[in-house]
């Protein structure tokens, strides 16, 4: 496969914790075709070069959520970004920012899936429903409520890209919070008020200062700016509204 | 959930921050332009449109009051939360005493603002 081939440079931040003290740069010259992906090119060298080159990938469809990294430091699924659109340029890999490096590129994701089951991310039901009531029935109206928002991958690019987040881990962040919010507007979801403790709390929506690059980045246009947003002013009509309310949404 | 969740006081300061941002966005340029470019040019507007005996009357009806209270209150929360939280994205974690300062200063310039706008009189 060698003859009219174009050879790319692709740098890789590597990392071994077990002999590495820190991170550094490596570079290797990918012969590749036009329809070669980045993972691809990854594949390549660790087919070829180093087959200790650590990255995660599955679907190679852009559906599983598993390879990203930052590609010349933007955060981007590896699976749908073309080598030939940086050629002949040199290419730099390295871990999604914001989480610690495990080994490569595979990065240490236990935080966000810490944050993710916080956030109840299933339907819990109003109140109990017997078979007999039958299926439930939602409108176009609410269901065009949260589509948007079931479009998540769990990719975490936005998370490589929330400079809030990489100041303050604690941050539930903007995936988690976009679940969330498509969760509170199903129409069969009834906790949004349990949500709320944590929509509000020091961890919440608060932390953001609506930078807006979650929502750049996000490969399957979900807009999870756009929830925080909305959640923000959910919290903040919480905040003063909540002695009115019987339930309050929080202590 | 998560136990021992605190719930966050920003609501107060997020607000301010929004109706401020708001209302600069809205009046904010309008303003420029009226104080600083149409009145001391005489352009459109006559030259003795912010005259003192016309300022005072403004500042001494109800609604005036109101105006001009907004108008520096909420735009300096707004200044306040927003320098704030920049600090904090250029990497400078001043904490408690940037904190004081930002909205420290927003809080005395309000209540200067009010003390002021009552001792005028109606
Ligand atoms: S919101 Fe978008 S960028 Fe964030 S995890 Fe989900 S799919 Fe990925
Ligand atoms: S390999 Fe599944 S999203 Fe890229």
């Amino acid at each position: 496969m060698t003859e009219n081939l174009k050879i790319i440079e692709i740098e890789v931040l590597r990392y071994n914790p077990e002999s590495d003290r820190e991170p550094h740069l490596e570079v290797y010259k990918v012969p590749f075709s036009d329809d070669m992906s980045v993972l691809q090119g990854a594949q390549y060298i660790k087919d070829n070069f180093d087959g200790s080159l650590t990255f995660r990938w599955s679907c190679r469809m852009a559906i599983c959520g598993s390879c990203g990294m930052m590609i010349n430091g933007i955060p981007k699924l590896s699976c749908e970004t073309f080598l030939r659109d940086y050629y002949p340029n040199r290419i730099r890999l390295e871990a999604m920012h914001h989480f610690p490096i495990e080994k490569d590129l595979v990065v240490d994701l236990s935080g966000f899936i810490e944050k993710l089951e916080s956030i109840q991310p299933y339907i819990i039901p109003k109140e109990p429903r017997s078979l007999e009531q039958g299926e439930y029935l939602q409108s176009p109206k609410q269901f065009s409520d949260y589509i948007q928002f079931t479009s998540c991958i769990n990719c975490t690019l936005c998370y490589a890209a929330c400079p809030q987040f990489g100041l303050n881990p604690d941050f539930i962040g903007p995936g988690a919070i976009a679940l969330l919010h498509r969760y509170n507007m199903d129409s069969r979801d009834g906790a949004a008020a349990e949500r709320m403790e944590l929509v509000a709390s020091e961890e919440g929506v608060f932390h953001c200062s609506a930078v807006g690059y979650c929502s750049e980045v996000c490969p399957k246009h979900v807009d999870p700016a756009n929830a925080v947003n909305i959640n923000k002013t959910n919290a903040a009509r919480d905040y003063f509204l909540r002695f009115l309310s019987p339930k309050g949404g929080s202590k | 959930m998560k136990p021992g969740l605190k719930r966050s006081n920003a609501p107060i300061f997020w607000s301010l921050f929004g109706a401020g941002g708001m209302l600069s966005a809205l009046f904010g340029p309008a303003l420029v332009f009226i104080t600083g470019i149409a009145v001391p040019f005489g352009f459109i507007l006559p030259a003795d449109a912010m005259s003192y005996p016309k300022m005072l009357a403004f500042a001494q009806n109800f609604i005036g009051k109101g105006f001009i209270l907004a108008v520096i209150a909420l735009f300096l929360w707004f200044a306040a939360h927003r320098i704030f939280h920049s600090l904090h994205e250029v990497g400078i974690h001043a904490g408690v005493g940037a904190k004081l300062i930002c909205y420290g200063s927003a809080f005395v310039a309000t209540v200067i603002s009010v003390v002021v706008l009552l001792g005028l009189g109606f």
